[in-house]
């Protein structure tokens, strides 16, 4: 079998994070270029804190200040930095035990090469040149000792940081889908038949879905149907293509036996009914593609509204 | 052999559309922590650790319950993470009376949680992966044709969604916990709120929030051995069916139907109007009310609204729908499921302060999740039935 | 307690690129298929389902929800799913099973590792304000336990190729491991003359990213004995998680699989199919689970030779069952990982009778 479409897909948010009391700490004090430790119930240092004690899931007692020196307890040399690292050469990832704690911060070091990292090496922050990012507001670390100290300045309380996540991904679309949208690419319907119970489906989908097996005996249907039912969208949203109001509709395919969602214009919204019979209404030619957006919208025939029972059993 | 198990405490948070007063871990910590102290039971005690949330895009964090095991200190114990859509709540609730039930643990924490402030859950549900076609309707475009299909079918008056959003606005501002507390709240009202999604208005929605619910469950030697009040759990089902099939019932959907008569079967409830004191339902749309007391059983089908429009699902009707406010009044998407079950358990423990169903011993908790695929629910009482 | 076994079991074949969609159906439909015709089962006499995957995984909201088209899920079914490994979908199927609820229990896992880059989507499992906003990828987080346990005097890299070279021998005969980029046949010292990938990892250390699918079935006492000859029966089933905080833990062992072993009986193994998708984590799970070198370890192949995520966990522990059914091994050990550095172990120990 050829590979079905695949096309990429992206997903991109800046997540905006409330810190709560115990990391808001800790940002605040990086954005004053200080770095905070929490001390658990057994007296260990955690740097960076914990927000509960890994032991007794108690919040801190206290916040202590540590480094900002530490020493590399492990590492691995990262060759191809990804999207989003700290550092866009290569550099080393590093546990760091801070001076004062008694656990490892994991955090990059920009050392050069790896046969410039080992275990045991001394390495202090190099600070980013923005703050209030939490753990961000430290670059990286290197092996080299500041020549001064970094100037702590008073700083607003940090209480929310942005993390921004973008991830790459492959979509690939399923044999059915595959066939169908290859067919929108030439204006036509084409659905598939469950061997199993005889349903129609358009789309089709991976397998039927009351029987779990997989469709195959292609059917095409014509580009009418019926309304089954619909909601007039009166509310403007993130991504609207349309000016509201609009009808959003459920249109059962003459010779399907599931609806597909689509756009109902060419009349006025509260023209709208269940059971009208509507056909769509193509995008010029030379805009499609592979996909349902071929199909601008379905409008009203104006032939007789299908009786309520016809359809019922679709709602 | 199926062992008893009851809720020996809930706890649940202030729910906020944004909580930036909170990291997630605190967030659940502040469940955690009330379900604990009203079960009297220390997290050292609890054997296993149960998450629920809905999609982990929400909140930009893959498996949020590996970094939450310090927080819910499960730090060298078993924990779980479901995630079954939008009865996520409902169905972490029944993992972990499994749990009890199957004769392995004693003590269970379950906490759900969501906090729809870090992202934006429209951003996320509405992703749409290449070929297909764009969301054309938002967030309640979904539901609001199944409405119209329901009102269609039943020949409901107009109003009756005006009516149990009210009600639950009202019951909502009894809940100190609620998100939305609208004590004045009428029909009127919401009949005069934008008209968003025909046939839905705005009052008519549930809002988004940020909220995390945990419950306490115990085998019956832990829950004799509580000094407050606990709530037997009676009976558990879980049913789905497909998203999307040739002949699906959106209206009275099969899976629900099915879930409900296991229930009801299992619990040993002939009728449930007369054998149910109180009932929390999901309901995020006010419509769905009568819709589910169709599904469940507490209605003929066609004939839930008349029930709205009596007035019986009122606090102090025949059969109280929603006496916290339900989903209508708070909707962090993960704990929803889970708050209807805790609030199950209130009633029945006699722990629902303003909200209270006088007399209440017996109730329901009831999650639904996906395109009304997914179902889960449960029965509680004061006696172990 | 009720006795419960393993009493079927297929997987899909690993591929390191399968053309199938992120929502599993295409590789569901005929595991399930074989699985039936292997048992004698139709989807009608399955109680209860259950599954494990992830959105991130597939890079969108919901994508399990049309996994279920896999089952042909009407009339409804009894059916839940877990954000984890189908490994863990395997234990709430037990659990079914032990309530009364169920009697045939159904757990299946799905993965496509290859729809997006598997090593930073992973790095989303860290803490989201301390470690995951500096996108530490899973091969890189691996790479410092590993070194920890080097210079700890824990294991060699000769250790760490030879683990390689027995699992990659042992994969050559499994007609569902991924093939070897390389000849199957090199030696350690061959292997060590590679470049590092994420030093002190090379390729060999680490599993290949893997697409794919599993299914187990689970049945009562007399339900599972007349539906196999030699049930897997499940004596010990223990699941732990160890703290997030990469930088307060030992990465040298795993206190987690070790408290899970030992309260499922790991001891008595006589062969163990090991979720180690690091050739150094193969060694941690050894010692902490106290397998002597009599153990025959993963002889699938193991998670090195095809790590399909939310399906590779559930799949060592129908290896494990299979060779009790197949009359191998009278006592057999299942272990599923997940998270950053073996945060999270299960482990189901399986016994004839």
């Amino acid at each position: 079998m050829s590979q079905p479409l695949h096309a990429p897909l992206d997903i991109a948010f800046d997540y905006t994070r409330s810190l709560g009391p115990t990391l808001s700490a800790f940002a605040s004090a990086l954005a004053e270029r200080r770095i905070l430790g929490a001390r658990a119930a057994d007296g260990l240092v955690h740097a960076p804190p914990f927000e509960y004690d890994p032991v007794t899931a108690a919040p801190p007692a206290e916040l202590v200040e540590v480094g900002p020196g530490g020493t590399v307890v492990s590492w691995s040399w990262m060759h191809r930095p990804l999207e989003g690292q700290p550092l866009d050469h290569p550099f080393g990832w590093a546990l760091i035990r801070l001076d004062g704690a008694d656990t490892a911060m994991l955090h990059a070091v920009d050392a050069g090469s790896a046969d410039q990292m080992r275990t045991g090496m001394r390495v202090w922050p190099r600070w980013s040149h923005s703050r209030g990012g939490g753990i961000t507001d430290i670059a990286c670390f290197v092996p080299q000792e500041p020549e001064a100290a970094a100037q702590t300045v008073k700083q607003p309380e940090i209480t929310m940081i942005t993390t921004p996540i973008r991830l790459g991904y492959d979509h690939t679309v399923s044999p059915g889908e595959d066939s169908f949208l290859r067919g929108l690419a030439e204006g036509r319907l084409i659905a598939q038949r469950c061997p199993a119970c005889g349903k129609v489906y358009l789309p089709p989908r991976g397998a039927c879905p009351t029987c779990g097996v997989p469709t195959a005996t292609q059917v095409e249907l014509p580009d009418t149907g019926i309304v089954t039912t619909f909601c007039v969208v009166n509310v403007p949203f993130v991504g609207q293509q349309v000016p509201v109001p609009y009808v959003a509709a459920s249109v059962l395919i003459d010779g399907a036996d599931i609806a597909i969602q689509h756009l109902i214009l060419g009349c006025a919204p509260d023209e709208v009914r269940m059971g009208m019979r509507v056909r769509a209404v193509w995008k010029p030619r030379e805009q499609w593609d592979t996909s349902m957006r071929n199909i601008d919208h379905f409008e009203p025939t104006g032939d007789p509204d299908a009786p309520y029972d016809t359809y019922a059993h679709h709602l | 052999m199926k062992h008893r198990a009851a809720v020996l405490g809930t706890g649940q948070t202030h729910h906020r559309s944004k909580r930036l007063d909170v990291s997630i871990a605190g967030l659940c910590r502040e469940a955690a922590d009330r379900a604990l102290a009203d079960a009297g039971v220390g997290i050292d005690q609890i054997d296993a650790v149960v998450v629920g949330k809905a999609p982990d895009l929400f909140e930009g964090v893959m498996m949020p319950e590996l970094y939450l095991a310090d927080a819910l200190g499960a730090v060298g114990k078993p924990m779980l993470r479901v995630h079954t859509a939008g009865s996520v709540g409902g169905a972490t609730g029944i993992v972990a009376a499994s749990l009890v039930q199957s004769g392995v643990h004693r003590r269970v924490l379950a906490v759900a949680f969501e906090k729809q402030s870090e992202s934006n859950a429209m951003w996320a549900l509405s992703i749409s992966p290449p070929f297909s076609m764009p969301v054309l309707a938002g967030a309640g475009g979904y539901f609001a044709p199944h409405i119209r299909s329901y009102i269609r079918r039943s020949e409901a008056p107009a109003h009756i969604g005006a009516m149990v959003a009210a009600k639950d606005r009202r019951n909502g501002a009894r809940n100190e916990y609620a998100h939305l507390r609208q004590a004045d709240m009428t029909m009127e009202k919401v009949l005069a709120s934008p008209m968003l999604w025909d046939p839905v208005r705005y009052d008519e929605t549930c809002p988004s929030s940020d909220g995390a619910c945990a419950v306490v469950l115990g085998d019956q030697a832990a829950a004799e051995a509580s000094s407050q009040p606990v709530a037997w759990i009676r009976a558990t089902a879980m049913r789905t069916e497909p998203t999307m099939f040739s002949g699906k019932d959106h209206v009275n959907p099969r899976a629900g139907a099915d879930a409900a008569a296991a229930l009801w079967a299992a619990a040993g409830i002939t009728s449930p109007i007369d054998q149910i004191d109180a009932a929390e339902i999901y309901v995020p749309f006010s419509w769905f009310e009568p819709m589910w007391l169709e599904n469940l059983g507490f209605a003929q089908p066609g004939r839930g609204w008349r029930l709205t429009e009596s007035g019986a699902t009122e606090i102090g009707g025949q059969i109280p729908v929603n006496p916290s406010g339900g989903v209508l009044s708070s909707n962090p998407i993960g704990a929803s499921g889970l708050l209807r079950f805790a609030e199950a358990a209130m009633q029945v423990t006699g722990k629902a302060g303003e909200h209270q169903v006088p007399g209440a011993r017996t109730a329901l908790g009831h999650a639904y999740g996906g395109g009304s695929q997914y179902f889960s629910m449960w029965v509680v009482g004061d006696t172990p039935g | 307690m009720t006795d419960v076994a393993v009493i079927g079991f297929a997987q899909a074949p690993g591929e390191r690129h399968s053309p199938a969609t992120t929502n599993g159906v295409e590789m569901l439909v005929p595991i399930f298929g074989e699985v039936f015709e292997a048992t004698g089962l139709a989807k009608d006499d399955i109680d209860f389902w259950c599954s494990g995957s992830s959105d991130y995984l597939a890079g969108r909201a919901f994508s399990f929800v049309s996994a279920v088209d896999a089952i042909g899920a009407f009339p409804p079914v009894m059916e839940s799913h877990v954000e984890m490994d189908g490994a863990w979908a395997l234990y709430e199927a037990w659990l079914k099973i032990l309530t009364g609820e169920a009697e045939i229990a159904l757990a299946y896992g799905f993965g496509k590792s290859s729809a997006g880059n598997l090593r930073r989507v992973l790095s989303l499992q860290l803490d989201p304000y301390l470690l995951a906003p500096l996108w530490p990828d899973s091969v890189s987080v691996a790479a410092l336990q590993a070194r920890a346990g080097l210079e700890a005097g824990v294991w060699t890299q000769e250790q760490m190729a030879e683990v390689a070279v027995r699992s990659r021998a042992d994969g050559a005969g499994n007609p569902k491991a991924v093939r070897p980029r390389s000849d199957g046949s090199r030696s350690a010292v061959d292997l060590l003359a590679e470049p590092y990938v994420a030093d002190p990892l090379r390729a060999h250390d680490c599993a290949p990213v893997t697409d794919g699918a599993a299914v187990v079935i689970l049945a009562a006492g007399d339900r599972a004995r007349a539906l196999a000859e030699r049930p897997a029966w499940i004596t010990g089933f223990e699941h732990r998680i160890d703290s997030a905080a990469l930088g307060a833990r030992d990465l040298t062992t795993s206190p987690s699989a070790a408290s899970a072993g030992a309260a499922a009986g790991a001891a008595r193994a006589q062969v163990a199919e090991l979720h180690a998708p690091f050739t150094h984590q193969e060694i941690i799970l050894r010692n902490a689970l106290c397998l002597g070198d009599e153990v025959r370890i993963s002889p699938s192949g193991g998670a090195l030779t095809g790590n399909p995520m939310f399906a590779a966990g559930l799949a060592r522990i129908g290896s494990a069952a299979t060779e009790i059914m197949a009359g191998r091994a009278d006592v057999a050990l299942g272990h599923a990982t997940s998270g950053p550095a073996l945060q999270q172990n299960l482990i189901c120990v399986m016994e004839a009778k």
